[in-house]
């Protein structure tokens, strides 16, 4: 009987074990997987993103010109052989001015989000993690910062420090870095209540052992996917302020700043400066938004896993020699189906 | 207390037939075989049981009969229910929204959660009753009132107007009797009814089960994975494992009489109070199966004593070892 | 539920406090730069030397930090002993106009309001609706349109779908939106024909993450047991839907509305630019080149306060909503 159970043991529950923790190994390697099978509407946002990120990185060889030539000769020229968007009023590319400001977004999206989310994490660890009095007085700061519209403290605070990208940046994220670290801190106390960090502190492991071990792997959910939505909204908030002026000043290509004045001012003569850098930010975001909705869906906890829908009391019955839909072919269930 | 009245159930003829029934779930795991051809019947009036371990099946072949399966990822593949005269398998959702709730009603575990928090319980009872008999507002309300009369909840009249948090859990899981049973449904089923409520309120909840069965000639299915629920309340007793059938006796001789290992097994790890305090509890070797990986023969052969090779190769199949009574195992002729 | 609620309101305390730190903090960076500004100004249309320290002196200038702050909170007294500040109701004076910033901020707010609601009106006509019926279709193309829809519109940049409006047909019908407000006392039809076209943009932009968070509630609404207990009684889908599980979603819903409210302002300050109307925005745009502190402060205060009591309010009555709340 002894070895019967120590093979019983041996065999079906061990693999099991050894499968699921294969599995455990990697959530963005298991996001990213899932991501290209569920999500096509997701992987279509993502080449858009990466796309952005190729042109703003070799925008130096992908770009005719460079983005301040001005050339008289070239004013106000519509879209043509030599200019394929057209020139502005200084005779500038338009093209190339595009694909400079796809690396002023990146600059600006990257830089942010990620000041941001650095911000969000040591916040909502702290507050979260240390509860009590440092939570309290952390989450009333919180408070009174969300009361406080974005862009108005954007715009303020910009009026005060001058424009610049490096400004914009770092206004951006400690703006993002606050709000988002709400999410951080439910997230961590979320966790904290659960049995095994409880098992943890018994046997007596460290604070940082248990932050590591624990808290840090669960937070990453929400950290990926806030990272993508403050993405799009950093670039957003970026072209807002530099429309009304007060972000990133000329010569330097931002699309926001591409729209405002002067695109304008020669809307009726030459719409198509103010067309393209639009259509630009539209394309991105929207990439950058469907990204980050196909990541929300797959990393969420609460979405996560399919419970289907009552009511729909399908019975395979007389379709049993068909195949029961075709999201199920994947994987075993095919074999096994 | 011996056996339970069978009275009202032994003359009927089958109110519900569930027969070979498969449901399935098509998982990232695997394919989880749910419910894998189980095939009883149920009399009119006459009370069964259900019994196993947490998730070999039973309930998942309750909500098949009640076609609530979540679709994706589970799906009912096979078999039939006949009730009425239909197969409950093969006829079109709007017939079978006519019969939930008001031919086959359903009591569910945790009567906390399964009650609409914002919705006070006055319009919760009235809702089937107005649905399915045609009340207007007033005489469903009465209605309403009345079937909490009937399970017990004091001051009715103005309890009808409370919302479902005001009620402790044992009032809530009444509050789900009177609902199930507002329309007069020819089965309930019991899904672990008594699973989240106090040791004292399981009993008071059993007794009113039982009481309106015999008052209204309902048959009823409880499914539990308590013993002691199913050794008193119920005619028949139904014991399933990985999905599969593997006993069924009418109570007393299932209690008198185990025979397949898995049943003698559960019976014997029952702590008994006619036994002496410092012998060791016995248990069931081994794991749970796990239903996304069953293996080819018998689900159960892993943690059975009496395995022999046989019982690898095959599953095996419900055969009769007494009056009334099944059982799937290959030595069920050896052993006694 | 009266605990709560005097809970709630003393929570506002602590809060409008740290906002009032934020607020002023957050513009007195680099002081001195107002002051060169006007001494710029000023030397360039008088011709004559300025007197820098006297500026600042009238100005209020000329203390530390910490005091302006405290004197502006109103519990520090002013030079002349009196008490002026926020406490007791003073907002202080515009540096350029020389008038209180009350006055200056008070006739914008019909403006910026009567937009934001209507901004609000339309976003949650067009995204509730289309936030439900995209839970309740989970995964079909209908979810998948809706889902897209709701995307396209938080990924319009509001100022480029509004300089295109405001451009375009002025190039092919020659329309443009007029420079004056109509307000709407004297013209109906006109303030709204002229409100409509800023609202519609703003409610399409704020319906896009309504509309998810509407999804998204509605399906964890819909697994949950109550649910499942309303199909096992034959309900139909229509009376699940609507009186089991709309319900239920939109309570949490309703908290959105709270969020929405910084981000309605933001936007109405680039539409009030685009669109030429005279609200809190277009003054903000206007103070900010002129770096004047007083009603920068004012404008973000006033701001503060009114998301303040529209969280207060929507906390209220999702408690009256929920009964869980109230009967406690």
């Amino acid at each position: 009987m002894k070895g019967k159970i120590a093979d019983m043991a041996a065999t079906p529950g061990k693999k099991d074990r050894e499968d699921r923790e294969e599995k455990r190994r990697s959530l963005v390697m298991d996001a990213l997987i899932r991501l290209v099978r569920e999500k096509p509407l997701g992987v279509i946002g993502a080449v858009i993103v990466l796309g952005m990120l190729f042109v703003g990185i070799f925008a130096n060889f992908l770009a005719p010109t460079g983005y301040n030539e001005m050339s008289l000769a070239s004013r106000l020229r519509p879209p043509s052989g030599e200019n394929l968007l057209g020139a502005d009023h200084l005779g500038r590319d338009i093209l190339s001015r595009i694909i400079y400001g796809a690396r002023i977004s990146m600059y600006v999206s990257l830089g942010s989000s990620g000041l941001g989310i650095v911000i969000a994490t040591i916040i909502g660890i702290i507050s979260g993690y240390l509860g009590g009095k440092a939570d309290t007085v952390i989450q009333r700061f919180v408070d009174g910062w969300m009361c406080i519209p974005a862009l108005f403290l954007i715009l303020t605070i910009m009026a005060v420090v001058g424009p610049g990208l490096v400004q914009v940046i770092v206004v951006l994220g400690a703006l993002y870095g606050v709000a988002s670290s709400r999410v951080i801190r439910s997230a961590v106390i979320a966790i904290k209540e659960n049995q095994y960090v409880h098992a943890s502190k018994a046997i007596g492991a460290r604070t940082r052992t248990i932050l590591v071990r624990h808290i840090l792997p669960n937070v990453m959910g929400p950290v990926i996917i806030l990272f993508t939505v403050n993405m799009g909204a950093a670039i957003i908030a970026e072209a807002s302020i530099s429309f009304l002026g007060f972000g990133i000043p000329p010569p330097t290509p931002s699309w926001g700043g591409m729209l405002s004045d002067s695109g304008r001012r020669y809307m009726l003569q030459a719409p198509w400066m103010a067309l393209w850098p639009g259509i630009a930010l539209a394309v991105v975001v929207y990439g950058i938004n469907m990204l980050g909705d196909a990541l929300r869906d797959i990393l969420d906890p609460r979405l996560r896993g399919r419970l289907g829908r009552y009511g729909r009391g399908k019975v395979a019955a007389a379709s049993l020699s068909g195949r029961p839909g075709r999201r199920f072919k994947r994987g075993k269930a095919a074999e096994q189906a | 207390m011996g056996e339970p009245e069978t009275g009202a159930g032994k003359a009927m003829g089958p109110v519900l037939e569930v027969k070979d029934l498969k449901t399935f779930f098509f998982t990232e795991e695997g394919l989880v075989k749910a419910v894998d051809g189980l095939s009883y019947t149920i009399r009119e009036g006459e009370s069964v049981g259900l019994v196993g371990e947490s998730a070999c099946g039973k309930s998942v072949s309750a909500l098949s009969i009640m076609r609530l399966i979540p679709y994706p990822p589970g799906l009912i593949v096979g078999g039939e229910i006949l009730f009425e005269g239909k197969d409950l398998l093969k006829i079109s959702e709007e017939e079978m929204r006519h019969i939930r709730g008001n031919r086959i009603a359903m009591v569910f575990q945790e009567p906390t959660t399964s009650l609409n928090p914002v919705l006070t319980v006055s319009r919760q009872l009235s809702e089937s009753l107005a649905l399915h008999r045609g009340l207007n507002r007033e005489e469903a309300r009465n209605e309403a009132v009345k079937s909490l009369d009937l399970v017990g909840i004091p001051d009715a009249h103005a309890r009808v107007n409370y919302y479902p948090h005001q009620f402790s859990g044992g009032m809530q899981q009444r509050i789900m009797i009177a609902m199930a049973l507002s329309c007069n449904p020819k089965v309930l089923i019991a899904d672990e009814p008594t699973t989240s409520v106090d040791v004292t309120v399981q009993a008071q909840l059993l007794e009113i089960i039982d009481d309106l069965r015999s008052r209204f000639g309902t048959a009823v299915i409880i499914i539990t994975h308590n013993l002691g629920v199913v050794a008193r309340y119920v005619d028949r007793v139904h014991v399933m494992y990985a999905g599969r059938l593997v006993e069924s006796a009418p109570t007393g001789v299932l209690f008198s009489r185990p025979r397949h290992p898995y049943t003698r097994g559960l019976l014997r790890s029952v702590p008994r109070l006619d036994v002496p305090r410092d012998r060791e509890l016995t248990a069931i070797d081994g794991l749970p199966p796990n239903l996304a990986r069953l293996p080819i023969g018998c689900a159960f052969e892993p943690r059975c004593h009496f395995a022999v090779d046989r019982c690898r190769e095959a599953p095996p199949v419900l055969e009769e070892v007494g009056q009334d009574h099944r059982s799937a195992c290959f030595r069920n002729h050896e052993l006694e | 539920m009266r605990a709560y609620m005097i809970r709630r309101l003393l929570l506002i305390v602590p809060t409008m406090f740290v906002v009032t730190l934020i607020v002023f903090f957050s513009v007195r960076f680099i002081p001195g730069s107002t002051i060169d500004l006007m001494v710029a100004e000023m030397a360039g249309t008088s011709g004559e030397e300025v007197d820098r320290d006297a500026l600042e002196r009238a100005l209020g200038l000329d203390v530390p930090v910490h005091v302006q702050y405290a004197r502006w909170l109103g519990v520090w007294p002013q030079r002349d002993g009196s008490f002026h500040g926020l406490v007791q109701g003073h907002l202080g004076t515009s540096l350029w106009r020389n008038r209180a910033v009350l006055s200056e901020i008070l006739p914008r707010l019909p403006v910026s309001f009567e937009l934001g609601i209507l901004g609000l009106l339309i976003g949650l006509v067009v995204a509730i609706p289309i936030g439900v019926y995209s839970a309740i279709r989970q995964d079909t193309a209908a979810d998948y349109v809706g889902r897209s829809i709701a995307i396209f519109f938080i990924s319009m940049p509001t100022f480029w779908i509004g300089t295109m409006v405001v451009i375009y047909p002025s190039i092919w019908w020659g329309w443009s939106p007029s420079m004056e407000l109509i307000p709407f006392g004297e013209d109906p039809v006109g303030n709204l024909a002229q409100f409509g076209l800023p609202a519609f943009i703003l409610g399409m932009y704020t319906s896009g993450s309504m509309m998810r968070m509407t999804r998204t509630m509605m399906l964890e609404v819909l697994r949950q047991d109550y649910v499942r207990t309303a199909w096992s009684k034959g309900l139909t889908e229509r009376t699940v839907i609507l009186r089991h599980a709309v319900k239920n979603a939109l309570i949490p819903v309703i908290t959105l509305l709270g969020i929405m409210v910084p981000i309605l302002v933001g936007g109405t300050v680039i539409l009030e630019q685009i669109f030429c109307l005279p609200g809190m925005g277009r003054l903000l745009i206007e103070c900010l080149t002129r770096r004047d502190y007083p009603i920068l402060c004012g404008l973000n205060i006033i701001i503060a306060v009114f998301v303040l009591l529209i969280n207060l309010a929507v906390d209220l009555t999702y408690a009256h909503l929920d009964p869980r709340v109230q009967y406690k």
